[in-house]
């Protein structure tokens, strides 16, 4: 917390895209994993993950409750969009 | 009468918008910076095409943020009439003005052709000059243009006439084969419940002038003008 080195709080946020949502690059990677080689690949989905890095002093749950508000309002659509949150110590 | 076309950092048809309605539609018009919040002059607002803040994140996610766009719910809460074309569509429906999402498109491709685009309602400031079932030949220009909303959505907008446009063969027939992107319903343009807000995905300003291909998008904006004439 003082002098030098002080690491963030981190957190993470994973945005997907809600089930049934078409998911055309996912297909396209599918596709072209099945090129590579691989059989067996049963579906693709594309997400998007972010990392915010929180100033030290933030407390965990409050920490917690800003991301989520944070993924909700900025980072999702929540008509086509999910999201998870994830606070690292 | 007095129009206002809202520019982002990376609108890219503001100036299009512009030229159609001093040139074309003859009225007075004015640009308004993204930071610019007192819409007071205004009787019309523009939400042009382009890629607001470079498409980050989602198509429009980002310009729903900018100060204007408070301003602009207000403008739209107490009637005013407000147009979005393409990214203008995608602004909107982040900003909660319109209902839906615009995803990218089935084939994954970026879009640029003319089509063609059938009138579903004239019961709209934007189409009251129209007949419905007419058929526009308007360029669409995009990569996320797939509109998608829940089933209750898509039988609201049904149930109250709020489909304003749809995609269709030049015959008028609306197929599967002539939906470009995979949109639900082969929706290209809705409007809100009280009917001042449209978003459409295809570029009526880019379709004004003969020169150009085709003058079909005009009657949008005879029809937005003369909607004002008579509020006026």
């Amino acid at each position: 917390m003082f002098g030098n080195g002080a690491t963030h709080m981190k957190a993470k946020v994973f945005v997907s895209l809600k089930p049934g949502v078409l998911d055309p690059q996912g297909k396209a990677i599918q596709h072209s994993v099945e090129l590579l080689g691989f059989s067996g690949i049963a579906d693709v989905r594309q997400g998007k993950y972010f990392e915010i890095a929180l100033q030290d002093s933030a407390d965990q749950e409050q920490a917690r409750e800003s991301v989520t508000r944070i993924a909700r309002e900025v980072l999702s659509n929540p008509i086509i969009e999910d999201y998870l949150v994830e606070i690292e110590a | 009468m007095k129009f206002g076309i809202i520019v982002f950092p990376g609108s890219n048809c503001d100036h299009d918008a512009y030229h159609v309605i001093s040139k074309q539609v003859g009225q007075p018009v004015d640009f308004i910076w993204h930071r610019d919040t007192d819409l007071n002059s205004f009787d019309a607002l523009i939400i042009p095409g382009g890629f607001s803040y470079g498409d980050y994140l989602r198509a429009g996610a980002l310009a729903r943020f900018s100060p204007v766009m408070d301003s602009v719910k207000k403008f739209a809460a107490t009637g005013g009439f407000v147009l979005g074309i393409c990214n203008g569509f995608q602004i909107l429906c982040e900003a909660g003005l319109l209902p839906g999402a615009l995803i990218r498109n089935r084939d994954l491709n970026f879009i640029c052709e003319h089509l063609s685009v059938r009138v579903e309602t004239s019961d709209s400031p934007f189409t009251n000059e129209m007949t419905p079932g007419s058929v526009l030949r308007i360029p669409i220009a995009h990569a996320e243009g797939n509109y998608i909303c829940d089933d209750a959505t898509l039988a609201e907008l049904q149930r109250e006439d709020r489909i304003v446009f749809r995609y269709c063969e030049q015959s008028g027939a609306v197929t599967e084969a002539a939906n470009p992107n995979g949109s639900r319903d082969n929706i290209a343009g809705i409007c809100n419940r009280s009917r001042n807000v449209l978003g459409l995905m295809p570029h009526p300003e880019r379709a004004c002038e003969d020169l150009l291909g085709s003058s079909d998008g005009r009657d949008i904006f005879r029809s937005l003008a003369a909607t004002l004439s008579a509020v006026a």
